[in-house]
């Protein structure tokens, strides 16, 4: 008789019950591994719950894959401008997110100024002071078309952009304000010449400079439509008194923002989660 | 560089120079998704080092093959993320060169009344 009441007991399954949803977590556990909660003090449930088996026990699978998460991916442009953008990407977690923001700032390779040629400068901004400003300008030019140039490798017109900047405020003549546009692209290479010890080199032969272009830069189909110039001509370099002159060449290379921060193609770039606002309908409002 | 045992190869911590959070956390976000994998997790030994220890323990699959098959799934969607991504854009650039247009044809249609009269 005993065995009667215990077959009895055996049949009844917590899983029976009407309100807990097969497969699903329940809200309130869907809740926490979905969202983070702003508190009064401090958000709570800021770590995603990304481990596989972390449901296991309610028999629900938490591991996300690939097709899963190929569906419930979208990406919704907000704003697309010339020099900036914001865009919303849903069914993403923070750690890839933050891998492309990550990315974004260092490891996009761009155009900026490496190694600057004085070849006279009388002005009252120091040489390396020049050299860091000029490193710092952005450079509009698609840095797709160039390769990197590596310590071994010899400047050419694969790898190195070339401008010119001579500059001289005349005796006599008000203080200039030395602007970026004063700055010219050199599509032929450099035209400072190297000075040679060989005393027997032949004299018709094409003077040794700082590059070796085969060839002009002018004659890329992208270049001609689209000089290269730096993007914003009005930043200000150098101011000059009466008398002093700025004589110079500067190469651009190719790099990534991890090794200098004028590599860095964004200003910056940032994330955060997209907001949620839930309005609690027991709470009454005075609307002013 | 992968640091474990001979007899025992479900469990590796592998150590990948020149590389920072950027990388790591990825790829531990994408291990943890992986059902074979009861425990990961990444560490920077100095920050002044460039180098990440990745920690991956399996319930019996070599450790090596279930990192292998991690990056390859963080391969496939940023893959899928880099269509997604481009899509939306041309998207947006049309519906707003639609937008442009009307707007342009409201002038002109406005810039004629006005020069009629």
């Amino acid at each position: 008789m005993a065995e009667g009441v215990g077959e009895e007991k055996k049949k009844f399954s917590i899983w029976d019950l009407p309100d807990v949803p097969m497969g699903q977590l329940p809200p309130h556990l869907e809740l926490q591994r979905s969202r983070v909660s702003c508190n009064k003090d401090a958000p709570i449930h800021t770590e995603s719950i990304q481990y596989s088996g972390a449901y296991a026990s309610m028999g629900i699978d938490n591991s996300s894959r690939l097709d899963r998460f190929s569906n419930n991916f979208r990406v919704e442009v907000v704003q697309l401008n010339k020099d900036d953008m914001e865009f919303d990407m849903i069914g993403i977690d923070a750690a890839i997110a933050n891998s492309f923001r990550g990315i974004l700032i260092a490891e996009l390779p761009t155009m900026a100024i490496e190694k600057v040629l004085i070849a006279n400068n009388t002005s009252i901004i120091q040489d390396e002071v020049l050299a860091h400003r000029l490193g710092l300008v952005p450079i509009r030019v698609d840095p797709r078309l160039f390769e990197y140039l590596s310590e071994n490798d010899q400047p050419n017109e694969k790898n190195t952009i070339v401008f010119k900047l001579h500059v001289q405020c005349k005796r006599g003549s008000p203080r200039i304000t030395v602007k970026l546009d004063a700055l010219k692209w050199l599509p032929n290479g450099s035209e400072l010449v190297k000075e040679t010890r060989n005393a027997t080199s032949d004299s018709s032969s094409k003077p040794e400079t700082y590059t070796y272009f085969g060839c002009s830069q002018e004659i890329i189909p992208e270049f001609v439509k689209n000089p290269i110039i730096p993007k914003y001509p009005d930043i200000i370099i150098a101011k000059l008194g009466p008398g002093q002159e700025i004589e110079l060449e500067a190469h651009a290379v190719k790099g990534i923002g991890k090794t200098h921060a004028k590599w860095s193609p964004v200003a910056t770039a940032w994330y955060r989660m997209l907001p949620e606002l839930r309005i609690d309908c027991n709470c009454r409002f005075l609307l002013f | 560089m992968e640091h474990g045992s001979f007899t025992d190869n479900s469990a590796a911590t592998f150590s990948l120079t020149d590389e920072d959070h950027t990388i790591a956390n990825a790829v531990r976000f994408t291990l943890n998704q992986d059902p074979r994998v009861t425990f990961c997790g990444y560490s920077i030994p100095h920050p002044s080092e460039a180098r990440v220890n990745i920690r991956v323990q399996t319930t019996g699959d070599p450790a090596r093959e279930v990192l292998k098959d991690a990056c390859q799934n963080l391969m496939l969607m940023c893959r899928h993320v880099r269509s997604t991504f481009d899509k939306a854009i041309e998207d947006f650039k049309a519906s707003n060169a639609v937008k442009a247009m009307k707007i342009d044809s409201q002038d002109s249609s406005g810039d004629d009344s006005e020069e009629s009269e």
